[in-house]
């Protein structure tokens, strides 16, 4: 079964090491939680995932359907099908969101085929519709301007746009109001099939009523400490992390 | 994908490539009296010109090099080593067979038309601008549009051409303008009679032949009351085969209520010294505006700059400038405000990547007894690399009350989070780097006409793969 597969992944910053020994599987077509207090290390797992050159890999490997992700530059990863919504999406002055989109659907296509316009055009729309986002977004300097909402709302119309295997969703549901949280469930649901994997990162357990995990992992000190179905998000909600933490063995501290 | 490496690095060295020629005319190196009038018994020059020249000669000559805000770069020019005029005799003896791969390449990428590519590597002489342009060259013919050479002009037209040339520009404005003053040769004159609206901008392709890219041009536009012009000269395209001094002399005149739009978008290869002198007069309520993109060479220095003679005159500079490894873009405007009312705007933008280096000169000059006169100054720089290097020097001097300024300047780098985030969706280093300066360029090359754009971001992606490891 293609799975993307995280095995016994050690990360390091500064020779700090911020990923432990971290092991996850998320099948394609499930959809899995990550949930762990603040400075756990689940941001920089997404980019380790996605290949950003500030992060070295000391040991362990990451497979997507068999391939060896780590060897891959961060762009080669994303035309191969990773995906990666940013908690902080970047702003790129004076480049439309449709010129943005138009060169990232492009680099999919094999070389010297062209990207036939007013098709890109009919999908783009279709996809706003699907994300409640008017069209005047299209001309708009990606992300420039943007409140916390549009930004995290733009990167599930670039997931849509660009058909990932896995997607790995960093916090998209912080600063969205409860409409736009329903909104961009709504928008994740529909690209849910057989053909997706999620590695879905939340605080809230709120986000998993919407979008419903087959799987929650608790992320504790740079790795999982525990995994189960979804309810385990409402366990944490009621009894908050640190009842992971006292479960979680003496030896693994030392 | 199969990521082609850079060719435009590659090619500005081939840029240097050059076949052996033989003139007819050839005036020898250095620079003494015994040369102009050589040029002038060739070009066949009036008496007046072959004055003018003299005269000029003595002033460069008198003329300190600027040294007090040039790049000391400048005293790498040896004068006695430059060929001031060469003409005639130049049927190539090379086909394009001979023209190497890479530079064919850059022009198919950069979309030149096939029949504009044979000239421009120096391959034909001639370009055939006839075939392609002739409907156009008619039709503003049939408006009374004079469209000729300066050479042309000058002889056949001296009673519009000799009342302005070198007002705008007096010879001695500085020593550029007095050398080319004293050589110049090729270049354009245009008359637009009043009233005329010429729809299509008019390009300097129109009438090219080797003598236009010569080293010092000279070209003079008049565009009379409530006439309509714009001027492209120049094109993406790398140039090759180009003389390592450049040094034109560009005079635009609005009269009342004219329209003058002069567009540039130049390409040289980096052994080059670019220094040009560009200044426009405008008189009551007519507007003149440059558009100046520069691209390439060892050091450019050039500052387009209006003189707002009338009431109501406007003055606009939009430049674009890209320092590659290597070069100095030392760029900027020059506004000059005469009368009451007048208004100028200055839009620069710089790039500069690796240890390319942009420089912002500014000149903003209001006197105390006008009124109601307005400047808007916007310099924004972005530095590509750590090596990169900006700076800005604006000298504004506005006196009197009711007269309003406006400078802002940024500058901005590209930052790694940026380009990661673009690659996170599927773009390659190069292709984020090209996406994120054509942002950066976006709200002004809108401005330009259509080709001119498409070439232009086509030239930014190539620079970029050339930037990127
Ligand atoms: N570039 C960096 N330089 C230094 N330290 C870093 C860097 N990136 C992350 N860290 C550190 O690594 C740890 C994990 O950070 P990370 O952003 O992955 O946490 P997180 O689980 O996403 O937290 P949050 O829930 O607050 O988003 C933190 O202690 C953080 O300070
Ligand atoms: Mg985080």
């Amino acid at each position: 079964m293609d799975q993307l597969i995280i095995q016994d992944l050690h990360v390091s910053i500064a020779e700090q090491e911020i990923i432990r020994g971290l092991s996850l599987a998320v099948p394609k077509g499930e959809v899995h939680a990550i949930m762990g207090p603040n400075g756990s290390g689940k941001s920089t797992l997404a980019k380790v995932l996605a290949g950003h050159p500030d992060y070295a890999v000391t040991s362990g490997s990451v497979l997507m359907d068999g391939e060896n992700v780590l060897e891959l530059a961060p762009d080669e990863r994303a035309r191969q099908g990773l995906f990666m919504a940013f908690q902080y999406p970047s702003e790129i002055p004076g480049v439309t969101i449709a010129n943005f989109l138009r060169a990232a659907v492009q680099a999919r296509l094999p070389e010297g085929e062209e990207l036939e316009a007013t098709d890109y055009y009919a999908q783009l729309y279709k996809k706003m519709d699907l994300l409640d986002m008017d069209r005047s977004f299209t001309s708009r300097s990606v992300n420039e301007g943007f409140s916390g909402g549009e930004k995290k709302r733009n990167e599930i119309l670039q997931m849509a746009m660009l058909n990932p295997k896995y997607a790995v969703l960093d916090e998209t549901d912080s600063g969205l109001d409860i409409d736009a949280l329903k909104v961009v469930a709504h928008g994740v649901n529909s690209l849910r099939g057989p053909n997706l994997g999620v590695l879905l990162i939340t605080h809230y357990q709120r986000l998993l009523n919407y979008i419903v995990p087959d799987q929650v992992h608790v992320m504790v000190r740079g790795r999982i400490e525990l995994s189960g179905g979804k309810d385990l998000a409402l366990q944490l909600e009621e009894k908050g992390y640190d009842w992971v933490r006292d479960d979680i063995s003496e030896p693994a501290l030392a | 994908m199969v990521k082609e490496n850079a060719p435009l690095d590659i090619e500005r060295n081939l840029g240097n490539f050059a076949y052996p020629e033989t003139h007819t005319h050839d005036a020898g190196t250095g620079l003494s009296e015994k040369t102009i009038h050589y040029i002038s018994d060739v070009k066949e020059d009036p008496d007046w010109v072959r004055e003018f020249r003299l005269k000029a000669l003595r002033t460069f000559l008198s003329k300190p090099m600027p040294t007090h805000w040039a790049s000391k770069d400048l005293e790498a020019i040896v004068f006695d080593n430059i060929r001031y005029y060469l003409s005639g005799g130049t049927q190539p003896k090379r086909s394009w067979e001979d023209v190497p791969d890479d530079v064919k390449r850059t022009f198919e990428r950069l979309g030149i038309p096939e029949q504009e590519r044979k000239f421009l590597a120096g391959v034909e002489a001639q370009f055939d601008s006839e075939a392609v342009y002739s409907n156009i060259k008619k039709a503003v013919g049939e408006q009374g549009v004079i469209f000729v050479g300066s050479a042309d002009g000058l002889k056949h037209h001296p009673e519009i051409f000799r009342k302005w040339f070198g007002k705008v520009i007096p010879t001695g404005d500085n020593k550029f303008s007095a050398l080319n003053s004293a050589v110049f040769s090729g270049g354009s004159f245009i008359y637009v009679p009043p009233g005329v609206k010429v729809k299509h901008p008019l390009q300097a392709y129109f009438r090219i032949n080797a003598e236009n890219f010569g080293q010092f041009e000279r070209t003079l536009i008049i565009v009379d009351e409530g006439a309509e012009l714009t001027y492209m000269e120049g094109c993406t395209a790398p140039k090759f085969n180009t003389a390592t001094l450049h040094s034109a002399v560009v005079e635009l005149v609005a009269m009342k209520g004219a329209k003058l739009q002069y567009i540039t978008v130049q390409n040289w290869s980096n052994n080059v010294f670019n220094l040009v002198t560009k200044r426009g007069l405008a008189h009551e309520e007519a507007e003149v505006k440059w558009i100046d993109c520069n691209i390439g060479s060892r050091l450019t220095m050039k500052y387009p700059g209006v003189v707002m003679k009338g009431r109501k005159a406007r003055g606009e500079v939009l430049s674009i400038a890209l320092a590659g490894d290597g070069q100095h873009q030392d760029t900027g405007a020059k506004m000059v405000h005469a009368a009451d009312e007048t208004t100028s705007n200055i839009i620069s933008k710089s790039i500069s990547i690796g240890t390319g280096r942009a420089t912002y000169r500014g000149l903003v000059h209001i006197p105390k007894h006008l009124k109601n006169c307005k400047n808007n100054t916007e310099c924004d720089a972005l530095l590509i690399n750590a090596s990169s290097r900006t700076d800005t020097y604006p000298a504004i001097t506005v006196r009197g009350t009711g007269n309003s300024v406006q400078h802002e300047a940024s500058v901005s780098q590209v930052s790694a989070e940026q380009i990661f985030y673009m690659q996170q969706r599927g773009l390659t280093e190069a292709q984020a780097m090209s996406l994120s300066v054509n942002g950066f360029v976006n709200d002004l090359v809108r401005q330009f006409p259509m080709e001119y754009s498409v070439e232009l971001k086509r030239l930014i992606e190539l620079e970029m793969e050339g930037s990127v490891g």
